[in-house]
């Protein structure tokens, strides 16, 4: 066995998956078409996973690898460390779990050689990023990732929606990867040392790392979904077949934060004090923008795509206080904090993409994406119903889910930083603590709301009321995903140890080992000062309650029986009396949106004696949008419409034109120097 | 043998908040009907509401669905683990390691998160109303409880409750400005927690201002008696909190022995007396407030939560 094996693996991976979607260009049409590309990435992505795996916990040297690739005197290379091995391992979870809920999902797409070529494609982009150890490779295969996944999110190029989603997603994504090319084009400095090798051994000055870090928190925040760079994000995940939302969200943003990780956590030199401030300021707004701007949705899929804007948010508060820990020389807290945002990484790709499937299913079964439209799926969808629900509880940071261990790792981390002896530190973090809290409490309100509308009640469309269980691979998939929920909920500890090789990599200090503490419990500094027992907590929660159910019928009584529903004595048959996904959040949106949406209610009652039903009209406003988005697109189109007539002068005013930017240049440049 | 006894006094303890848990609620309720020169049901009512709960059939809507059934049991389980890992006479419990007070604020999290579903599995408006506004309240309550739990945490360096309460009980703690506003916070939340007066009736039915007693409404037989001693023991879990951080007279500490283990029984029984003889005279003295009012109670809680852990982070000796 070489010493690259891993990495040769992962790449002939990536490799397999071009050649499939080459393939898949040619075979899209046949029967079998979708059988045989989901199939093929499922072996991929599995003999992928389990060498990232085995690499990650065996903690395996770097291994390096060039290939006459690329721009020639240059090549390509590639590099698996620790940190890439982690999303190497986020990113083959993730596909293997897509590919198999895509074996049943796909048969119902309808144009499905608009999707079957980019798929393979794009899950390749997304390990080549992760692997590529020079600037021009890593921009190469994000520029890829990011093309093949606009190729599928415009797949459904027929509804008006998708198209704009599209258009906006490729004006971020360009904007971005600009970003990171600056970023990149700073950190290699005027000798153009591309490598990442070389950016690491010649380490930038503090400025240059300084203008590095923000770019790269633009490049990479953009694509990850960082407030106010989020506005591609709820528009084009949503319009993506559900399998590749599930990815876009679960995994792309991840391979964002792996982006953002390399640059600034190994390739900017050491961190600055300030550089945390601007990094938690943006994820405490991020994180609570992101669940209120969910909260008010009523599409099930945009609804989980500004989700996914608040965990982002949750990941990078992690990130921001490592930074802090490590820009004031405090190495355990660091990989505290660091560990908390990677677990959170791993989790939210986990929940995020079981959510996807379900809602994907929804659609298969129903048509329907719009929770208005749905309801009571509970009896018809049991089985989706109930692996959903596990996604809601860890979503929700609910004990004894994932969703809450990483949740409570990154509490402790906050616990530790009135230690930083900086003064912006000490207001702004508690502040970041209060948003973090608030987010959590939201969630679980968010996600009451999207499962209570979407399974519980009574059915409210004929679609939903003729929905029908979905098949067995997508179902297999969900299973599979909520399993992992459950076991990273209680078991974290297996987890935060197979984080220490990258928290030394990146960080120079681990968390304790966890593995060897009483009951499996998680202890990330002392025993007296904090643990979490997620399996005990599990055990007691199962044995408390079924011991008092078991009390109950053997004692009491366990006869039952079946009456209309109570409602205080009206109930009302029709299914339009219930509550709604809208008036379910009113209360939330009266308390929060006033300011933060303008919202506005508008109640038209007709007078009495006029039979035509009374009207409520919400009226919402996406500030965000409104002033910093529409007014850039108003001024770029006034300044295009006024360059516009530079293509219809005559030849003597181009001549002058010519003439005129000659001298200026000139003198710029006799300035200059 | 240390470790039998570690385990069943953690059994005591578990049996003991479950059995005084609707003791507490009957006590409070005899309390205001004295002060409000009633009669009042006795003291063992609740125990016989529950009995005869128990004993009745379930009454199920026609399109309740499993969910609707696991519930009860689910909060019931969430709750009473909750409850029995705050510390009443001893603060060395032998599992309090296993969750610390972010766990357990958690764990009440989830016990609210499945009632709320509850309130909307038979699709009935009033269920609706109940569990939209208990996640408004909630949404509020529960990011100032973590900051009174960052004030505590950070006095006492440590998030587990029985050091808290240890710590607490030293002399070491002395007055705090944090420490004050991080009682008021607490009170406050717990009012709210439980749906007290002002923020919710837990006596009123048929009421558009009702929330939790909306949310059960379709529940019967078991399942609501079991909801409702879920009521009471996150009653008695917040007073015990309550008691615990900021009156941890008497407690046991580990090993002390048979006699402080009496007085510490004793000590828990007085204080639940105090507590529960304030919250209803507290009740008695002042009017429900309407429920878009709601938020500014409670963002004062989170505003007394976040003032007190910024001078927790500024100085380490406010």
């Amino acid at each position: 066995m070489t010493l690259t094996m891993t990495l040769m693996v992962a790449l002939c991976g990536a490799a397999i998956l071009l050649a499939l979607a080459a393939l898949a260009v040619t075979l899209a049409h046949a029967a079998a078409a979708s059988r045989i590309v989901y199939g093929a990435c499922i072996i991929v992505a599995a003999v992928s996973l389990v060498a990232a795996a085995a690499d990650l916990l065996g903690a395996a040297p770097p291994q390096t690898l060039t290939l006459p690739l690329g721009v020639p005197w240059l090549g390509a290379h590639f590099r698996l460390d620790a940190l890439s091995a982690f999303f190497l391992l986020v990113v083959d979870l993730g596909a293997l779990a897509a590919s198999v809920f895509a074996l049943g999902y796909g048969e119902h797409e309808t144009a499905p050689q608009r999707v079957l070529p980019f798929y393979p494609a794009f899950l390749a982009g997304m390990t080549l990023v992760v692997l590529a150890d020079d600037a021009f490779t890593f921009l190469t295969s994000w520029e890829f990732m990011s093309l093949t996944s606009w190729a599928l999110v415009v797949s459904h190029h027929r509804v008006p929606d998708n198209v704009r989603a599209g258009y906006v997603y490729l004006i971020m994504a360009s904007f971005g990867t600009l970003a990171l090319l600056l970023a990149f084009g700073l950190l290699a400095g005027p000798a153009g040392l591309y490598t990442f090798a070389a950016m690491r051994a010649a380490p930038p000055t503090t400025t240059l790392g300084a203008l590095a870090m923000i770019l790269a928190l633009i490049g990479a925040g953009s694509k990850a979904g960082i407030v106010p760079l989020h506005v591609w994000l709820p528009l084009a995940h949503p319009a993506a077949p559900s399998h590749v939302s599930a990815l876009m969200s679960g995994v792309m943003t991840k391979v964002a934060v792996y982006g953002f990780v390399r640059i600034v956590f190994e390739l900017s030199g050491d961190p600055a004090w300030w550089w945390s401030i601007v990094v938690l300021a943006l994820a405490g707004v991020t994180t609570v923008m992101g669940v209120l701007y969910a909260l008010m949705q009523h599409d099930l899929k945009r609804l989980l795509a500004y989700h996914t804007v608040e965990n982002i948010g949750i990941i990078f508060i992690g990130l921001g206080l490592a930074l802090a820990f490590k820009a004031h020389g405090m190495p355990f807290a660091a990989a505290l904090a660091f560990t908390a945002a990677l677990f959170h990484v791993f989790n939210h790709s986990l929940f995020k993409s079981l959510l996807f499937f379900g809602a994907g299913a929804i659609l298969t079964a129903t048509g329907e994406r719009d929770m208005e439209h749905l309801g009571g799926l509970i009896h018809r969808m049991p089985q989706t119903a109930f692996v959903f629900l596990v996604g809601c509880v860890a979503i929700s940071a609910l004990p004894p889910l994932n969703g809450f261990a990483s949740e409570w790792l990154t509490f402790q981390a906050i616990l530790l930083s009135p230690q930083l002896p900086s003064w912006g530190l000490k207001i702004l973090v508690p502040a970041v603590g209060a948003l973090l809290a608030l987010s959590a409490a939201l969630a679980a309100a968010c996600f009451v709301k999207a499962y209570g509308v979407t399974f519980l009640g009574r059915p409210r469309t004929p679609a939903a009321e003729r929905a029908r269980e979905t098949d067995r691979y997508s179902l297999g998939a969900m299973m599979l995903l909520a399993g992992l929920c459950l076991l990273a909920g209680i078991l974290p500890g297996l987890f935060i140890d197979a984080l220490a090789p990258v928290n030394l990599a990146m960080i120079g200090a681990r968390m304790p080992a966890q593995l060897g503490t009483q009951w499996l419990s998680i202890v990330p500094i002392a025993a007296s000062r904090s643990s979490y027992d997620g399996l005990l907590v599990f055990v007691f929660i199962i044995m408390s309650g079924s011991l008092a159910a078991m009390a109950i019928h053997r004692l009491a009584s366990a006869r039952l029986r079946r009456a209309p529903a109570w409602d205080c004595g009206y109930p009302d048959p029709s299914p339009a009396t219930q509550y709604t996904a809208m008036s379910f959040a009113q209360p939330i949106r009266r308390v929060f949106g006033t300011t933060l949406f303008r919202a506005r209610e508008t109640v038209d009652m007709p007078p009495p004696g006029d039979t035509r039903a009374a009207r409520l009209v919400v009226d919402l406003h996406d500030l965000i949008w409104d002033y910093i988005y529409a007014p850039l697109a108003a001024g770029i189109s006034a300044i295009a419409e006024r360059l516009n007539r530079l293509q219809f002068l005559t030849i003597r005013q181009f001549l002058s034109l010519v003439f005129g930017a000659l001298v200026i240049l000139l003198l710029v440049l006799a300035i200059w120097s | 043998m240390v470790l039998i006894r570690d385990f069943l006094i953690q059994c005591t303890e578990m049996l003991l908040v479950l059995g005084l848990a609707p003791l507490f609620t009957g006590f409070v309720r005899k309390v205001k009907a004295r002060l409000l020169r009633r009669q009042g049901a006795p003291l063992i009512q609740p125990y016989l509401d529950l009995a005869r709960l128990m004993r009745k059939d379930v009454v199920l809507a026609d399109n309740a669905s499993w969910l609707f059934r696991v519930i009860p049991y689910l909060v019931f389980a969430a709750t009473w683990v909750a409850a029995s890992l705050v510390p009443t006479f001893r603060t060395d419990l032998m599992f309090s390691w296993s969750a610390d007070l972010i766990a357990i604020i958690a764990l009440l999290g989830s016990a609210r998160f499945f009632l709320a579903l509850a309130g909307l599995d038979v699709g009935t408006s009033f269920g609706g109303i109940g569990s939209s506004r208990e996640v408004m309240i909630a949404s509020l309550a529960e990011p100032a409880m973590i900051m009174i739990v960052f004030t505590l945490a950070l006095i006492a360096g440590s998030t587990q409750l029985s050091n808290v309460a240890e710590f607490m009980a030293s002399p070491q703690v002395g007055l705090r400005v944090s420490l004050g506003l991080g009682l008021f916070g607490l009170v406050m939340v717990a009012i709210a927690e439980n749906g007290r007066i002002p923020i919710d009736n837990p006596a009123t039915h048929l009421e558009l201002t009702m929330v939790h007693e909306a949310m059960v409404l379709e529940y019967s037989g078991r399942h609501l008696a079991l909801i409702e001693l879920s009521a009471a023991l996150k009653l008695i879990l917040y007073v015990s909190l309550l008691a615990c951080l900021f009156a941890p007279w008497g407690l046991e500490a580990a090993g002390a022995g048979l006699p402080a283990l009496a007085l510490g029984v004793v000590a828990y029984v007085a204080k639940l007396a105090v507590g529960g003889s304030l919250l209803a005279l507290f009740e008695t003295s002042i009017a429900k407030m309407r429920v878009f009012r709601v938020p500014e109670f409670l963002g004062v809680a989170l505003m007394l939560g976040l003032l007190a852990t910024l001078l927790r982070f500024v100085s380490g000796s406010f």
